[in-house]
């Protein structure tokens, strides 16, 4: 309960989260709220059966721009961006050249020459320093806008039609992973149809000075205070949710010393699309195989894993729980963890060190949670 | 503002003691339920076993995070509140009543004076909180 230290970064919505009564937290330098009243258990629930609001403006964003954007794109990420039409989102990474990874990102396509990069709050300033420094002879601008935006994620079943009431554009035309500029509550915004948590849902860029006013518009819209409104979310659910859904999160199942093979993110590496920073890397791993992997598991005991307890399989430390939590909406205790290859198999039994106590576990399917399609 | 009841002590690591002749009923505080969140998960001692003056006899976890609980006092463990591992959630609704976690048969009664009133403990989370 400490005094926040003043050198913590704000998002556009710090008074508005305080004077809701967000538990306040510092979440890798930024002045976050945990939790708000409701309570985290409360809020995820509310995100699957509803809609929930999250504050993500502190997420970064990078323009690309100029008639060879797509190349460099390429050759700093994982995925293959020329594939992205005008209007489309794709889930990428920044790979260092042994294949781990700088950050996990969202690449926009607004126009042939102008893209947008969303990375990580954390890492920002680690990946424009990345990104600045390999430019090579492709004709680029590169600008960090991270400043000019503040970023609003809802999410939940219901979040289409409470955006909806604010916007004229037809949110049920803009597919999963494409976005639009449009007007929300009559303020210029990118509204994209992605999100960190499982659900359907959408997440509104405007300019700093509008954040306040989109997010009251919302949580108006979705009629805040009623048993079935949306809830304001904090990181805590935030980070269940999408640890159901089986995401990663970057610094804890991807950083620098684990390669995307080795993540069950060989989906983004797009080996044949020309030569990027980590390919080869890359390449050589998926012909030898992977020595660890990512995998999902369920607690089979009576007890919670968490993030950096060790991993015992047939009585030996093999591994190490990247995150771990209890699953609000599944009612279970769930994690991941990197364990050698040849455990990594639906039905292992395993066993998490719970702070001395060996906890029986078994490797399940991920994502843990699945939402029903509409 | 934080609940805290005039006839219970309290110790700087937020558990509460009810004292009955040399039998203390300890909990974790409304102050120390409301800084944990939803709690998921709570791991009592067994019966018998015995704890000094703030040893950790046991753990309480939100979805986010684990803490140890401390006995305020030295004794044996007569009764754990079972019941809690079904229902943590009694930990926040009712954390001086339904939510109490140990019964200690007490080896030294007078450590009880050692620790705050409430008065005590309730200007010591204010300077906490501040």
């Amino acid at each position: 309960m400490t005094a926040v230290a003043p050198e913590l970064k704000k998002t556009p919505l710090n008074n508005l989260h305080r004077k809701m009564g967000g538990r306040m937290v510092d979440f890798g330098g930024w002045d976050m709220p945990v939790q708000y009243p409701a309570g985290t258990i409360a809020e995820h629930l509310r995100t699957r059966t509803h809609a929930g609001l999250f504050d993500v403006s502190h997420m970064g964003e990078i323009d690309v721009t100029g008639p060879e954007a797509v190349q460099f794109i390429n050759r700093l990420t994982s995925n293959d961006a020329s594939k992205l039409i005008d209007g489309q989102a794709q889930y990428s990474a920044l790979t260092t050249p042994e294949g781990t990874v700088i950050d996990d990102l969202l690449v926009y396509r607004f126009a042939p020459d102008r893209f947008m990069l969303v990375v990580n709050a954390g890492t920002t300033e680690k990946d424009w320093d990345w990104i600045a420094s390999h430019r090579g002879s492709e004709s680029v601008e590169l600008k960090n806008v991270s400043s000019d935006y503040c970023q609003l994620a809802l999410q939940g079943p219901d979040a289409l039609e409470i955006l909806q009431a604010l916007t004229d554009v037809p949110l049920a035309d803009v597919k999963y992973y494409h976005f639009v500029e449009a007007k929300v509550d009559s303020v210029e915004a990118i509204v994209s149809r992605t999100g960190y948590t499982g659900e359907d849902g959408f997440e509104v860029y405007a300019a700093p000075d509008k954040g306040e006013q989109i997010w009251n518009k919302l949580l108006e819209a979705g009629a805040f205070g009623s048993e079935e409104g949306v809830l304001p979310c904090g990181l805590a659910a935030r980070n269940t949710l999408r640890l159901e859904a089986g995401m990663a999160l970057y610094g804890h199942e991807i950083d620098e010393t684990t390669t995307l093979l080795e993540a069950n993110l060989g989906w983004i590496c797009k080996l044949n699309k020309g030569d990027f920073i980590g390919r080869d890397a890359l390449a050589k791993q998926k012909e030898e195989g992977v020595t660890k992997r990512l995998v999902g598991f369920a607690i089979t005991d009576r007890g919670i894993a968490r993030d950096g307890q060790d991993v015992l399989i047939e009585g030996a430390r093999a591994g190490n729980v990247t995150s771990g939590s209890p699953a609000p909406y599944l009612k279970k205790n769930i994690g991941m963890a990197y364990v050698p290859a040849e455990f990594a198999k639906e039905g292992q039994q395993i066993q998490i060190d719970v702070r001395g106590k060996l906890t029986g576990a078994q490797i399940v399917k991920t994502p843990f949670y699945k939402r029903e399609k509409q | 503002m934080a609940n805290v009841p005039e006839d219970l002590h309290y110790s700087k690591d937020h558990e509460w003691v009810r004292v009955d002749g040399d039998v203390a009923t300890v909990g974790i505080t409304d102050y120390a339920q409301n800084s944990l969140g939803d709690v998921v998960y709570v791991e009592l001692p067994k019966p018998g076993e015995e704890f000094a003056a703030n040893e950790s006899f046991g753990s309480v976890e939100s979805v986010k995070a684990v803490s140890e609980v401390f006995s305020p006092v030295s004794g044996s463990v007569a009764e754990a509140h079972e019941s809690l591992s079904d229902d943590p959630e009694k930990v926040n609704t009712d954390p001086y009543g339904d939510g109490w976690m140990i019964r200690i048969k007490m080896s030294h009664p007078g450590e009880v004076d050692s620790l705050l009133t409430a008065a005590e403990y309730e200007d010591f989370t204010k300077a906490e909180t501040e």
